[in-house]
């Protein structure tokens, strides 16, 4: 009798399952490459590229079936001996910059590198200018008394 | 001179809070488009998906321009937009498909039940044409000339205000 529930139980909870492809994962989907120094370049690499299905995530980061294909394709080229920047450009080659989470300069992107630079140069002139008022007032003052 | 500076903080605040707003009602836009329009096909040979038709490759797009269909079995869409394929292939359009992460008899299953409009089916296990082409989910639909150069992308299911379109950029592609 238990042994029913339990198997009733399992079937339950493997039905949302039954609603994705049943296929088994890419080989390096869930697989980390045997030598430690290339899985750490590919998992860097992975941390720093969007999932497309569940574009919040990071592939390292999504469960979704095409993240996992997308981390066999970053670990199956690190193999073959590309570098991680290649994968990128290979990448955004397909998707756009979208695909990166690593910020690129490009004609759309520059304001933000841009303003944040023009931001601190018209505080600190704003500052300079106050700063040597107030010491010439002080100056003014002191010449009073 | 002195009043105006002071409010402005507050104006910029309401400007970004009313940004802020303006953007929540609009629709989100969750396509990522291919930036493959205009470059070739990448190279590739697919072993068939089921029996009953031959794999898909590179090498079969020439002689005139054709249709690349993603899908999958366990799509929904894909149930969808299959009578507009089919309404498609009844004008001559050659439709040449690309099931991901597929099992043959679940792509048999599939054609049996909402038709067959494919002259072929590749099998892409691991998504790998899929992401060489820049398509990023189930279903998808590229338009491919007969030089095997990718010239049209449409994003989802196929509905039936898309077939003229789809015909339209065929033959745009001639």
């Amino acid at each position: 009798m238990i042994r029913w529930m339990f198997a009733i139980v399992l079937t339950a909870l493997a039905l949302p399952l039954a609603a994705q492809d049943s296929m088994p994962p890419a080989p390096y989907a869930y697989n980390q490459l045997a030598d430690p120094q290339l899985e750490a370049e590919a998992s860097a690499l992975m941390q720093t590229l969007r999932c497309l299905k569940c574009q919040s995530q990071s592939i390292a980061d999504s469960d979704a079936p095409m993240a996992g294909d997308m981390r066999h394709q970053v670990r199956s080229r690190i193999l073959a001996g590309e570098s991680p920047d290649q994968i990128r450009r290979w990448l955004i080659a397909r998707y756009g910059d979208y695909v990166s989470y690593e910020p690129e300069v490009s004609s759309t992107t520059w304001p933000l590198f841009a303003i944040p630079v023009l931001v601190i140069l018209i505080v600190a002139g704003v500052l300079l200018r106050r700063l040597g008022k107030r010491r010439s007032d002080g100056d003014d003052a002191g010449a009073k008394a | 001179m002195r009043k105006l500076t002071l409010w402005l903080p507050l104006a910029l605040f309401a400007f970004f809070a009313g940004l802020a707003a303006y953007m929540l009602t609009q629709e989100k836009d969750q396509f990522v488009e291919s930036t493959m329009i205009g470059q070739p096909l990448p190279e590739f040979a697919l072993q068939p998906a089921f029996d009953g038709l031959p794999g898909a490759s590179k090498a079969d797009f020439t002689g005139k321009p054709k249709l690349l269909n993603i899908w999958a079995s366990w799509c929904l869409p894909c149930i969808a937009e299959a009578p507009q394929l089919e309404a498609l292939q009844k004008q001559g359009v050659e439709i040449i498909g690309i099931a991901i992460r597929d099992k043959p008899e679940d792509v048999a299953g599939f054609l049996a039940k909402y038709g067959n409009p494919y002259t072929r089916v590749g099998s892409d296990k691991i998504s790998e044409v899929q992401l060489g082409i820049g398509s990023s989910g189930v279903p998808e639909t590229f338009v491919i000339d007969a030089k095997g150069v990718i010239r049209y992308q449409h994003i989802g299911d196929v509905g039936a205000d898309d077939v003229p379109v789809l015909l339209a950029e065929l033959e745009k592609a001639q």
